[in-house]
């Protein structure tokens, strides 16, 4: 199976295929292709443009009308966003929260995936499709007993809950990503590893986790969008009450509810909290869509 | 410097190295076992921790919650009373919406992106600027749900007719006469639910247009080369030699999007919390523990979630397990 990432994608060969009527097939094709781009992006440009317009023409005319003379264009919801809403400190809340609710799952399901990988034990394959069945059961019929017990031990409202609740939450996809990577590695070089004498956590720190480099950085960005996009579980074991430790989405969350037409806040609002994602993807997509590939086609 | 930045560093630096030394020193002590007993334990120490996580944050709650939904709502002197919360749930017009909002969730959700993924990923391997349209396509993946709720705020704002439409969608509608339309007040034909799929629609047909083109460039040319020579035209080439090879490909992305699905809530929560004949499975059930405050009713919504995905779960491991013994 090949593992093609979008921008390696090589170019398309249509002078192999010696169709008939090729020309015309191949406009209705470039036509179809750029009216899909067109509809997909629309959204996302509206937003962008919306959010540099000011206050008072957001409400009295459409985005697309900020392209014809008189121009309206302002940083000014942006620096109130800024300011006033608390949205920075949402910002904050959210780095605070991602990332070492990425690097802990990473480092958890490492070691569960060299074991599912290159260990022999009774039952190793049950368990492990106990762990990748795990991947479908539902988020909401976790958190009341998960939440009474974060009450229990004082952890709502903390950030140490997030961390904890999106580790045990993200480690089914990452094992089974990790152990898919880590199980199609050579096993000849880890049998002339330990035929000199290395033993287990030599070949895992010499051996597997530099080889696995790709499918860590495929589920490092993954996890990382997950956490960063996610609203029901800070939300719930955050609370509103501790409103100083929500994320980005809660914040926004609220401001959509609460302002419902204070939309030049919003758009700004929004558009901050996708900056750093989308910058995490373009940088990445190679190594994202490789590595998802990786786990969910070659199985 | 606040509090917080300090914890954060220590738990990012402190809890790769506690889980490295925790390896480095378990290896320690393996070594004093005997050898017969080594690769038997060993294992067992590695996975410790994946399977410390997975009990508490996904096994345990699961059996709680289905335990705690045959009991009443009070907290403090809960009373056990069977079926009733699922009784209900059965009888109660708002879960029935939300039952019927969840199923056209299911079967649209799934067929478009699965469907649009199929005819992107086909489609953009015929052209030169495939990593672009690609790239299109696939990055509303990477904006949170709730930030996508915004967007689509946008996109379905609506003004009373005569007025400046500032929704790109009523504007559209405008320009060939059409009255302006509140997509997202619009309980008559569930028209609200369709605008709110649309937008995970926007959303996760990346996800399938990724996954089913890397299986299509799997595909050896030479099989559609000789189709192609025994005289098939294009159309019957993807029809009996492209789509079968895809099968397996497009089984595993229907089911990741039959659990999205199934699963749905930010953009409900954000967008119209349920109001407007919306209500989906997931949303009914955090009212039901946030504003109603009825945990055994809120238990019992959940293991009904539940029980919709086990078919798939079913599916899921027997799909795994076919693929194993081929590996």
């Amino acid at each position: 199976m090949t593992t093609t990432a979008i921008p390696d994608a090589p170019p398309a060969t249509p002078a192999e295929r010696p169709v008939r009527r090729r020309g015309r097939r191949q406009l209705l094709v470039h036509l179809a292709v750029v009216v899909l781009m067109v509809i997909w992006i629309v959204p996302t440009l509206g937003l962008l443009v919306s959010s540099f317009r000011p206050q008072s023409v957001l409400s009295t005319s459409g985005w697309w009308t900020a392209f014809a003379p008189p121009y309206h264009f302002t940083m000014e919801n942006y620096r109130d966003v800024i300011n006033q809403s608390g949205i920075g400190r949402a910002f904050v809340n959210s780095l605070f929260i991602a990332i070492p609710a990425t690097i802990i799952p990473i480092f958890v399901a490492a070691f569960a995936a060299y074991a599912f990988s290159w260990m022999e034990f009774p039952g190793r394959d049950v368990l492990f499709v106990v762990v990748v069945g795990l991947l479908v059961v539902p988020l909401q019929t976790t958190l009341i007993p998960i939440l009474r017990l974060f009450a229990d031990w004082g952890l709502t409202g903390q950030f140490a809950a997030v961390w904890l609740a999106h580790t045990g939450y993200g480690l089914p996809f990452a094992v089974y990503l990790l152990r898919n990577f880590m199980g199609s590695l050579p096993k000849s070089v880890f049998e002339s590893a330990a035929l000199d004498g290395a033993n287990h956590v030599t070949s895992f720190f010499r051996i597997a986790v530099p080889m696995s480099v790709p499918a860590f950085a495929a589920l490092g960005i993954f996890q990382f969008l997950f956490v960063w996009n996610d609203l029901l579980v800070a939300l719930i074991y955050i609370g509103l009450s501790n409103s100083e430790n929500l994320p980005m989405t809660a914040a926004i969350a609220n401001l959509v509810n609460s302002l419902g037409g204070g939309w030049y806040l919003l758009s700004a609002a929004a558009f901050l909290s996708m900056a750093l994602p989308l910058a995490v993807f373009f940088g990445l997509q190679r190594y994202f869509v490789r590595g998802i590939v990786g786990g969910a086609v070659k199985g | 410097m606040d509090s917080r930045f300090i914890t954060a560093i220590w738990v990012v630096v402190g809890v790769p190295a506690a889980l490295v030394l925790y390896i480095w020193g378990t290896e320690r002590l393996i070594n004093l076992l005997p050898d017969k007993w080594q690769p038997r334990v060993r294992p067992w120490l590695w996975l410790g921790p994946a399977l410390a996580f997975l009990g508490l944050f996904l096994v345990y709650p699961t059996i709680r919650t289905i335990i705690r939904s045959l009991y009443s709502r009070n907290e403090r002197n809960q009373r056990f009373i069977g079926l009733d919360n699922y009784e209900w749930f059965l009888t109660n017009t708002d879960a029935r919406s939300a039952l019927i909002n969840n199923v056209l969730w299911l079967l649209l959700l799934t067929l478009f992106t699965v469907g649009l993924g199929l005819l992107v990923a086909v489609l953009v391997d015929r052209v030169r600027y495939e990593s672009w349209a690609k790239s299109i396509i696939f990055l509303p993946l990477a904006i949170s749900m709730v930030a996508a709720g915004v967007i689509w705020k946008f996109m379905y704002d609506f003004r009373p007719p005569g007025a400046p439409q500032t929704g790109t969608l009523n504007a559209a509608i405008g320009t060939v006469g059409i009255n302006p339309v509140t997509w997202l007040q619009q309980p008559s034909f569930r028209l609200s639910t369709f605008a709110l799929i649309a937008i995970m629609v926007w959303m996760w047909t990346g996800f399938a247009m990724v996954i089913i083109s890397a299986a299509l460039k799997g595909i050896d040319p030479e099989l559609l080369e000789a189709a192609r020579v025994d005289g098939a035209n294009e159309w019957q080439v993807f029809r009996k030699v492209t789509f079968p090879l895809l099968g397996p490909t497009l089984a595993v992305v229907s089911t990741t999007m039959i659990i999205t699905s199934l699963k749905t809530f930010d953009i409900v929560y954000t967008l119209t919390n349920g109001n407007y004949d919306t209500e989906v499975i997931a949303n009914l059930m955090v009212k039901q523990m946030f504003v109603i405050g009825d945990f055994g009713r809120a238990s019992a919504v959940a293991v009904v979630l539940l029980l919709a995905i086990i078919p798939i779960m079913a599916f899921n491991i027997r799909q795994f397990r076919a693929q194993e013994s081929v590996r």
